[in-house]
């Protein structure tokens, strides 16, 4: 669906028939094809929430960057801190076709009227976190954005490919980081092992809370913009986390973890969802400080902004007079 | 030129190819080795497969404190600029400035590892058994009164201003240094100089067409370029001083004597100062202590705190394996 089309020559319902049979035909729209006001509002609010998340997701792990203990994980670290920043700028690249600008999301970010994922409300607190990370939170992150890649949107669908790519390479370099960590000294094992204590929770609140508490999953997978519901996301990551573990020679903090042969899946404890909605709300360990690193930053960062645009001016001005 | 041994660089060109297939496994990714990456990301030897026998009538001594000065010199710059990373005026000088941060940290490395295979006697002893290789040691073994960087790269850092000059400054000297140290006689050092030539290029342009925007820009941005660049022009000296080993090496044919540098950089920058309408700053050289400097070892106050910082999980683990 990608002819433009003049909204005074249709009527509301013939647009949202059309609109209609694209979703059924998992063709995708593009930003210039008409959509629902309310579809295109739930999707500025995914992909902004989305690109906060990587842009401020930069700095749980860039805590860790000047003390990486070896050069080669040192650059691995940078390089990966550095494709965050990247994918933030496609994300936002994707929100800007449905009519927002890249400022305007980031004022609404640091005015804390948008959201980005909560996990990066957690502390990292040692180098190991760096592994555990990519192995659990990337891996949860690309259980969560894989389906997106068939999303209804078209930029945030191709945003979400080249996303998924790079989250699975820094996956399997977490994953990697931890398995040669465990080959290591005892000390290193044992900093795995609580680093992953610490992590396993988090990582399973990043589905979202229990489906019959998610307002928003059903309309948003009948638009194609979700397509899995979270309780089944979260059995999906729960079912692939579990031989990884055994492999690396780490167990998961959970007493009630164990196979269901009638079911085919783990059974796994229920998360703390009164810790999720403190965290989400605004009272995580770390809430207050990453908004206020951002705040700073882009503040600090008013003036580099002011001049080049200044510069632009004069320049534009400087060559319509040749 | 004639023989240009190569190193392997990976420039990346991510996402050139991504394929529409099967998303649905989130550690597929873990098992493919894609080319794609940083360089110095994947799981090589920095000098895999690298001849590197001292060339004949060559003091391996000298070669080897040659390329640690060099080497000291990328560490601590790269080291420096990576603490922009998540705090830059925008996304994409984040991604740039990060860029700059891995391409002097890829130098680093293999310079770093270039000095232990000439002189093994280089590089710290650790516990018998230890398997931190030898650009680890030198990087996170070594005193801070050991490393032999000149004073300019382990400036604090200050504003975005600050950080474009003085990257403008670093490349402009480093590049005229690397471009005649592409025909070392030392194949080692050539390969390293063909690399970094390209890789600073970019650099000094980077910083050249942001020293232009700031002072072109606001009268606000101006006056914070002019006052980056007053700080940090004491400094400017010290980078064409010769040290004994350079005047060595440079006689063997595998060194550079910055001195016979200095007037085609010192023009180069005029160039960029003529077309930004500002002036050379004028200011006193900082002194050293007796005489020494940076390449002797001799420090600011800031490199110890940089290097306590930068060292203290690697010696946390002396016998840890990352």
């Amino acid at each position: 669906m990608t002819t433009q089309v003049n909204e005074n020559q249709f009527d509301e319902a013939q647009l949202e028939g059309q609109f209609a049979s694209t979703i059924k035909a998992k063709d995708r729209i593009e930003p210039r094809d008409w959509m629902p006001e309310k579809y295109r509002k739930t999707l500025v609010r995914q992909v902004a929430q989305h690109a906060h998340s990587e842009i401020i997701g930069m700095q749980p792990e860039g805590n860790w960057i000047s003390r990486a203990p070896s050069l080669r994980r040192k650059a691995i670290l940078l390089a990966k801190v550095q494709d965050e920043a990247g994918h933030g700028l496609y994300l936002y690249s994707a929100a800007e076709t449905l009519g927002t600008t890249r400022n305007e999301l980031t004022e609404k970010l640091i005015a804390g009227k948008q959201k980005y994922s909560s996990i990066f409300n957690y502390p990292t607190l040692s180098y190991t976190d760096v592994g555990t990370i990519g192995w659990l939170v990337d891996g949860a992150a690309i259980c969560n954005q894989v389906p997106l890649c068939r999303t209804s949107f078209g930029p945030y669908c191709r945003a979400m490919i080249r996303v998924c790519k790079e989250e699975s390479f820094h996956q399997r370099q977490g994953y990697e980081l931890l398995m040669t960590m465990m080959r290591g000294t005892d000390e290193q094992r044992a900093s795995v092992q609580e680093s992953v204590n610490r992590f396993w929770w988090p990582s399973l609140m990043m589905f979202g809370p229990p489906d019959d508490d998610s307002p928003n999953t059903e309309q948003s997978m009948e638009w194609g913009i979700k397509t899995h519901t979270n309780d089944e996301l979260r059995q999906k990551f729960v079912d692939m986390s579990v031989p990884q573990a055994e492999a690396l020679g780490v167990t998961f903090p959970d007493d009630g973890l164990k196979w269901n042969e009638e079911r085919g899946h783990y059974d796994f404890s229920t998360p703390d969802w009164d810790e999720f909605w403190a965290v989400v709300k605004g009272n995580g360990p770390c809430n207050e400080q990453r908004l206020a690193h951002r705040k700073r930053a882009w503040d600090e960062g008013a003036w580099v902004r002011e001049a080049a645009l200044a510069f632009a001016d004069k320049s534009a001005a400087e060559e319509a007079t040749k | 030129m004639s023989n240009e041994p190569s190193i392997n660089v990976d420039h990346d060109e991510a996402g050139a190819n991504i394929e529409h297939g099967d998303h649905e496994n989130a550690y597929s990714g873990l098992l493919v080795n894609d080319a794609h990456w940083a360089f110095g990301t994947d799981f090589e030897d920095p000098l895999a497969g690298v001849d590197t026998t001292v060339p004949e009538g060559v003091d391996p001594k000298d070669l080897a404190a040659y390329c640690l000065m060099l080497g000291d010199d990328a560490l601590v710059f790269s080291q420096r600029i990576s603490e922009w990373c998540s705090n830059a005026p925008d996304l994409e000088e984040d991604i740039a400035l990060a860029n700059i941060a891995l391409d002097l940290l890829g130098q680093s490395r293999l310079l770093l590892a270039r000095a232990a295979a000439a002189d093994p006697g280089l590089v710290p002893q650790l516990p018998e058994g230890s398997p931190v290789p030898d650009e680890d040691r030198l990087a996170f073994f070594r005193e801070d009164l050991q490393f032999r960087n000149v004073r300019l790269a382990e400036v604090p850092n200050g504003d975005f201003a600050e950080a474009v000059a003085k990257i403008l400054i670093y490349s402009t000297w480093r590049l005229a240094i690397f471009e005649r140290l592409q025909s070392s006689r030392d194949s080692v050092l050539s390969a390293i100089a063909v690399k970094g030539v390209k890789e600073m290029t970019y650099h000094r342009d980077f910083a050249g067409r942001w020293v232009l925007t700031l002072a072109r820009g606001t009268d606000e941005s101006k006056t914070r370029l002019l006052s980056a660049l007053d700080g940090l022009w004491p400094l400017w000296e010290e980078l064409f001083e010769t040290h004994p080993t350079e005047a060595s090496v440079a006689a063997a044919g595998i060194g550079v004597d910055p001195a016979e540098v200095a007037d085609e950089a010192g023009v180069i920058l005029d160039q960029v100062f003529a077309a930004a309408g500002i002036d050379r700053p004028e200011r006193g050289v900082l002194a050293g202590v007796r005489g020494k400097k940076g390449r002797d070892g001799l420090h600011t106050e800031a490199l110890s705190k940089m290097v306590a910082d930068m060292q203290v999980v690697a010696r946390q683990y002396p016998e840890g394996r990352w």
